[in-house]
């Protein structure tokens, strides 16, 4: 019976995964990708998987794009599900950017300013032309290594001023969403860990929108800056911190104009974006969604999409995302079943009433 | 399976998740926060489900999985072998012989027992969504029962069509104290879960909440005293089994519009089915 082949079944979902595996491996004439391969040459996309995958390791990264055959969503999916397999053995302390070993570094307010303007390796000034001569052979680059000096951040310079909102160590352990549910008011470290955990493209856009009149909050690239921090943890047992990884990060402070209220004077505020890997897009879109978000607090009027922490919340995360709105995949038959006999049963009571009119 | 733990979870984690079951059992109805973990399924296929289930399961259950009443849809096979293969349970398709359903969408056409537990899989937890999108209000709304706007709601439906026009995850009252939604199971299955003898249990995964309705629980489907609630059915009979009382799939079968009504609860039908050959 022709009925019988809609039901799925454990031999078609076999068949499927056979299949899969066949699609990515593709032409099986065109050499098989390695994982170092990917990590040193698609870095972007390991830095993109590790920050909305929630797990710093750009070998597992490497591993989940080739997995997902370049589906970066799908590859920060399979990062996140082995994560919440692993055990904590230890909270890092808190990372010193300061400390950075910076590759590079700008700043927009100021022309110069101590540890100086560092270019970097960006796609800033390139001429977005296809470079055919990419196709065969890689160029070189003049490498400078970093100084190790401290580099100051921006914020502080202002700061000395008192024009810089102050910025100061709560004390209070942060939130993790990953073990505890959300709930609101949702505090300012809550919202940064979900914008560093956040789908790039929905933080991009609605950061985009704060800029163009859904709340503004006239910003300045106060500084940017990417490079290695080195991570720390200090256990109980030790007394003292060690030196457990160093990470590439990309930071972003931006400076907002405030017009002050009935208890702080005028003064700049901020907005704050990391992000694992290299990623100035994500951490300046994150730095624009994280000071938007604080509007209620600094008694501005919350009447845009990006001040409204719950709606920023509640869809920043891809993984979230992309499984619901892919669930509709699912057989919805019987829910269906129950619209038509709905549909029919309010048709035949409305051409019942006025059939004329309806039926004209 | 090797390198997972009984049933995937770690044991912290179900330890988590019962206690807020607990909680759930002692306000039925009541939306209980819980730490959701990421599965190794996607979000929106039933993680919620998976994690209730995951942590009521013991080595000595038998596990039945069902998406739209069936056992053979893809994503009820799926989450069956999931569990064959992180748990090692016995699995089944009759409904009398397990000890724990999930299910997506029905309730089973065999009432069920005091030793048996079903596990809802449920997409939106909070009744109130369409209504008042902010989670944060809708919690405050729960605290003081203020559900005023879903019977407006349901009044204007009345007004502007004769009827109730929701099909599918219909509102409910449980124990008369909170507004609960019974996951997108069709209306017609709503009485089955009034007075259950059966523990109800719902896992929503992505918006990280756990809610239940114990046994013997009074679980009311919102109505007017002068539009009471119908449950309502394709009105035939199974065209495999005959049944006139089961929740029917309309299977289009030609080109031409011939239609056939078949049972949604494949073991209640099949079981109809060897019954009337025997």
């Amino acid at each position: 019976m022709a009925y019988v082949a809609v039901k799925g079944g454990e031999r078609a979902i076999d068949a499927a995964h056979a299949w899969l595996a066949e699609a990515r491996r593709g032409d099986p004439a065109v050499a098989d990708l390695s994982l170092p391969q990917i990590e040193n040459q698609l870095g972007r996309a390991v830095d993109r998987v590790m920050a909305e995958g929630s797990l710093r390791d750009p070998e597992l990264a490497a591993l989940a794009i080739k997995q997902a055959q370049g589906d970066l969503v799908e590859a920060a999916f399979l990062l996140r599900a082995y994560r919440t397999t692993l055990p904590r053995f230890a909270e890092a302390l808190p990372i010193d950017t300061e400390a950075m070993a910076v590759r590079r570094r700008v700043s927009a307010i100021f022309k110069d300013l101590p540890g100086g303007q560092v270019l970097g390796p960006t796609y800033d000034y390139t001429h977005r032309l296809l470079d055919f001569a990419l196709a065969d052979a890689p160029p070189s680059a003049p490498v400078a290594e970093p100084d190790g000096a401290r580099m100051g951040r921006v914020h502080d310079i202002l700061g000395q001023e008192g024009l810089m909102e102050a910025d100061a160590d709560s004390g209070v352990v942060p939130g993790d969403l990953t073990r505890e549910p959300l709930a609101f008011p949702a505090a300012r470290d809550v919202r940064l860990q979900a914008l560093a955990r956040g789908d790039e493209g929905f933080l991009l856009a609605l950061g985009y929108s704060t800029q163009r009149g859904y709340s503004s909050t006239h910003p300045f690239a106060g500084e940017i800056r990417m490079g290695d921090v080195s991570v720390e943890i200090e256990p109980a047992e030790l007394g003292f911190a060690i030196d457990i990884a160093d990470i590439t990060v990309t930071e972003c402070q931006m400076v907002n104009q405030f017009k002050g209220s009935k208890t702080a004077p005028p003064q700049f505020t901020r907005g704050y974006g990391l992000v694992f890997g290299h990623s100035e897009r994500k951490a300046m879109a994150m730095a624009l969604v994280d000071r938007a978000m604080r509007a209620a607090e600094l008694g501005e009027d919350v009447t845009a999409p990006a001040q409204d922490v719950e709606f920023v919340l509640y869809h920043s995360d891809n993984v979230e995302a992309t499984g619901f709105v892919e669930h509709l995949k699912l057989p919805h038959y019987v829910d269906f079943q129950s619209e038509l006999e709905a549909v029919r049963r309010m048709r035949a009571a409305a051409l019942a009433r006025e059939p004329a009119e309806i039926a004209s | 399976m090797n390198g997972y733990n009984f049933a995937y979870l770690d044991e912290q984690t179900k330890r988590m998740i019962r206690r807020a079951l607990l909680k759930a059992v002692a306000i039925p109805g009541h939306q209980v926060p819980f730490g959701s973990r990421e599965m190794p399924l996607p979000y929106g296929w039933g993680t919620g489900g998976i994690q209730v289930t995951a942590s009521v399961l013991g080595a000595k259950d038998v596990l039945k999985v069902i998406d739209q009443g069936a056992d053979d849809t893809t994503n009820a096979v799926s989450i069956r072998r999931f569990f064959a293969r992180t748990a090692g349970v016995r699995t089944t398709t009759h409904t009398a012989e397990a000890t724990v359903i999930q299910t997506r969408h029905r309730i089973p056409e065999t009432p069920l027992r005091p030793d048996q537990i079903i596990v809802y899989q449920v997409p939106q937890p909070e009744p109130l969504w369409r209504l008042v999108p902010s989670r944060a209000e809708t919690r405050r709304m729960h605290a003081l029962a203020d559900y005023g706007v879903m019977h407006v709601r349901l009044y204007e439906d009345v007004a502007r069509f004769g009827q109730v026009a929701i099909s599918y995850d219909y509102p409910v009252m449980v124990n008369e104290r909170y507004l609960m939604a019974p996951s997108p199971i069709p209306a017609f299955d709503n009485p089955k879960m009034h007075m259950m003898a059966a523990l109800q249990l719902f896992g929503a995964g992505r918006e990280k909440r756990i809610y239940a309705v114990p046994p013997y629980t009074a679980v009311r489907s919102l109505d007017f005293e002068d539009h009471p609630f119908r449950p309502s059915r394709a009105p035939h009979s199974c065209g495999l089994c005959g049944a006139s009382d089961a929740y029917l799939d309309e299977v289009v079968t030609n080109d031409r519009g011939t239609r056939l009504f078949v049972c949604s609860d494949t073991d209640y039908c099949e079981a109809r089915r060897a019954g009337v050959a025997a």
